[in-house]
Parts: C-alpha cells; structure tokens; sequence
C-alpha cells in the first residue's frame, strides 16, 4: 500500500507547470532545451497524476530499446516530452520531463552512426566478394 | 585515479551498448547521484575515462540492515554494479568466498590495488573489548586501521558506521564508535540512515566511480546532494504544515487526508535525508507517504533522541499552543517552531528519555 490519503491536494504539480510554462519560452526565443528530472521533486501520488493529467498526451511516441526499453510521449503541450527510463527487468530508473523541439535520445548519434556506416560498408564489400 | 581495465565507456560499448544507450546511462546516472540533468554531457565526459574500481566492503558491529538495502537498489541494480562498474573484492555476505580464501581476497585487492581502492564499512566498532567483535580473529578496530592505510578514501555506510548507531546507544555496552573517531588521515565520508536509502548508497559509488573523488560534504561528513535538506523542507506534506493542518492520531480525519504528521512525533523538520524525493522501493513511497512519520534514522543518535511518537516541541512547550500559533502566524511562526525543535532535539539527546507505553499512545 504505497499511500494512505487518497484524495488530498498538496498543490506540488502547479509549480512544475510554470517551470515549464518558462521553459516553453526559452525554447522558443533562443532554442534552449530545458530537463526537470522528476526524481529530484517533492511529489505526493495525487501531484504525479495531477501533473500527468495536466500535460496530457500528444501526437508523437516512441519506444527506445538500449539498456532497457525507454518511453518517449510528446505531451498534449508540443516541445514538452516525458520520457521514462527502465531497466531491462521493466523498473523505473529515472523520469524526465524534456522542453525541446526533438528530445537528445531519439536523434542518432554521430558515434553510431559512423559504427553504423562501416558497419554497412564492410557488408555490402562481403557480398560483392561472395 | 588510474586503476587499470578498460573504461566504463568501453566496457559498455563491448556488451554491445550503443551511444544512446550510455547517454541513457548518463542521464538515470546523473538521477541517481541527484545531479541535474545539465550535468549528463560532464558525466558522460568523466565516463570515458572512468574504470572500474576495487571496492572492499567491511562489516563490523551491524545487522546487515544496510547490505539487505544495498541488494535492494535498481538502479544500478547489485548485479550491474558488481559485474560491470566496480570490483567488489570482499564482502562477508556477497562473497563466494569464505574462511581463508576470503581473507587472502581482501589481502590480495589491498596489495594489488594499494592507495588507490573504496573502503566501505558498515557497522560501528567496539573499543570496549576487542574480542566484543571479530573477523577472523582480528578485531574490527585492527582491520579498520589495516584496510584504511591503502584506501583512497572511506565511505562509512549507515548510521553505525557513520555515528556509532545503535550499538552506541546509551549506555553504549561496547564502547562502540563510528569511523570517523578511527580514521583521521582518510577522507571519510558519511551515508546514514538505518539502512541508508539503497539508490543513495549505490549513488555515492557511483560519484565516485564517474569523478574518482568524494562528492561535497556537510559538516557531518554526509554528501550534501543526497542530505542537504531537510525530510521536512522537501515532503509533499509540508504545506499543510504551514497551514496548520495536522493529524492528531493515526485513524484520525487527518491522517486519512494525508495532513502534516508533526503532531504524532515526525522528525522531518530535524532530519537531513533524500527520502521525500528519492523515496523506497524504486521510488514508489517513504514512510511519511505511508502515514508514519520519519524517526530520524539518519542523524547522530537518533536512538537517544527521546520516544518516536512525541512531537519534537514536547519536552519544551506544549504542541497544542505551538501549532495554534503557526495556524495564525503561518510562516514566521512555523521557522519560530524548527528553532524550538532544534533545541527540543538536542534537550531530549541530553536528558535521554525512555519509551513508555505511555509515550506510544501519546500525550494529550
């Protein structure tokens, strides 16, 4: 039983929503990304739903599959993501809310990409030997 | 700190963990270490260099309270931190070896590794009587100071390693002290709680794996990311403090309401730990989100700080007039109460009272 006062209002989610209200706007003047890691707050159960239930959801999702399956949800808010990361045994390891136009983990990154690239090329230099 | 073996990085990188999986790794890291997330590209950056250190882990005068919290961490999970990121050398409980093998183990590691290895301990160690508490055969004080002298530093794990705990309790049988009145010429650093929060424990392992030193420390040597503010500065619940809302007894409206439990002897307002934010169980709850106030497991002494059901305002005025008081001056008042519950603390430390039945149904 993780919690015994169902029903009360501790009023937690609203400050988060006007950090975000601000980082919308930082977003949008200079481009600056903003990450509220949702593990560093002060949150009763009803702030979390509270909060969740404010930001809704929004036309995008993705899952992530590296060390354990990670969610990515573009909220009813376009530029604020929530993403939530687990293990490989399904835990919650951490969970962010990311104020961008792409969160930093769906882009590729350049390291992989150039595995990737050689990888592709020593490939397609095996089937042209076979 | 140059321990030889390949990089975190690395060792990632040949189980196949692409770049996007270590930046994940960085960000629930730098969660974990309750760094904000700005620091990830520094983390990432101290990552590429890390490599896995040689952790010796000694047990003395405890209940394995804080290994049973430790296996409990998910994040990053015993398995993980073992296997992958530190080399855990000897450790009574986790160790496959055992008898002579297991001391040749922590010999071995000491040698190989000399100045450069993490000396954990938990539990307190006796002065009183040498033979009160051994390891085969040698007493905890004689391997404290052997084990000590080739460290690089020594994180003391729990409240006994760190204050004597409950060991030390009055009168203190054993003469138990913690570490930090043995080792003087180490950087100690201080983790308490009874157990200390299992992602707290493997988060200060974890700075000092990424950044090879001790995180900033407060002045009771505990790290001030994980234990620089107050249970009660950060819980969900302190707004109704402020407005004056308390439960009076366990079954009460109030308490089903989830209003301020200062009144049935919460000692958030006098207690330094992560647990309103990082909580237990994989951040599901904490003691106040399950309706009983915090006891202050991670503050010296705790044992002698009086009943666990008192309010901490009791031994110097009656509660019922403090919180009148704050229901009418708010704020100003409330901040009056935390200088009256320091001295409540330290007066109910000196004065040592003991637990009566009565103390548990709780003075009208």
């Amino acid at each position: 039983m993780p919690s015994t006062d169902s029903g009360a209002d501790h009023g937690n989610a609203l400050p988060i929503l006007n950090e975000i209200r601000h980082a919308l706007a930082r977003l949008l003047e200079s481009g600056e990304t903003s990450v509220i890691d949702l593990g560093a707050l002060p949150m009763g159960p009803q702030d979390e739903a509270e909060l969740l239930a404010a930001l809704g959801e929004g036309e995008v999702e993705a899952t992530i599959s590296a060390g354990g399956p990670s969610s990515v949800r573009e909220t009813a808010f376009h530029g604020v993501w929530l993403l939530t990361h687990r293990n490989e045994a399904g835990e919650t390891l951490a969970r962010f809310i990311e104020i961008a136009f792409v969160p930093e983990l769906l882009m590729s990154q350049a390291e992989d990409v150039a595995d990737s690239a050689a990888a592709l090329a020593k490939k397609l230099g095996q089937a042209q030997n076979s | 700190m140059a321990f030889d073996g390949p990089t975190i990085a690395e060792t990632l990188r040949r189980q196949g963990i692409s770049r996007r999986g270590f930046l994940k790794f960085c960000a629930t890291t730098a969660s974990l270490m309750a760094l904000p997330p700005s620091m990830v590209p520094a983390i990432a950056a101290a990552l590429e260099q890390a490599r896995r250190p040689s952790v010796i882990w000694l047990s003395f005068q405890e209940c394995t309270g804080c290994t049973e919290s430790l296996t409990r961490s998910h994040t990053p999970s015993i398995e993980g931190l073992i296997l992958e990121q530190i080399s855990l050398d000897y450790h009574h409980t986790l160790q496959a070896a055992s008898g002579e093998a297991a001391e040749a183990a922590r010999e071995a590691a000491m040698r190989e590794n000399h100045g450069k290895y993490l000396l954990v301990v938990d539990g307190s160690i006796p002065l009183g009587n040498p033979g009160y508490s051994t390891i085969a055969g040698v007493s905890n004080l004689d391997m404290l100071k052997e084990t000590a002298a080739g460290a690089a530093a020594v994180i003391a794990v729990g409240s006994c390693a760190a204050y004597g705990g409950l060991p030390a309790a009055l009168p203190n049988p054993t003469g138990a002290v913690p570490v930090s009145a043995i080792i003087k010429d180490k950087p100690v650093m201080n983790v308490p709680g009874c157990p200390p929060i299992p992602v707290v424990i493997t988060g200060v392992l974890a700075h000092f794996l990424t950044f090879a030193a001790l995180p900033e420390l407060d002045d009771h040597g505990r790290p001030k990311v994980f234990y620089g503010e107050s249970i009660h500065d950060r819980c969900y619940r302190r707004p109704f403090y402020d407005q004056g809302k308390f439960a009076e007894t366990f079954d009460d409206e109030g308490a089903r309401k989830g209003w301020c439990l200062f009144k049935l002897g919460c000692k958030g307002p006098v207690t330094y730990n992560a647990c309103a934010t990082t909580k237990w169980n994989q951040g599901v709850s904490f003691p106040i989100q399950s309706g009983h106030g915090c006891i202050g497991c991670s503050e010296p002494g705790f044992w002698d700080m009086g009943p666990l059901y008192k309010p901490l305002s009791m031994p110097i005025a009656p509660v019922q007039m403090m919180v009148g008081a704050a229901a009418a001056g708010g704020a100003i008042a409330g901040a009056a109460m935390a200088l009256r519950n320091r001295a409540a603390k330290q007066s109910a430390q000196a004065a040592h009272q003991k637990v009566t039945v009565a103390d548990l149904e709780k003075a009208k």
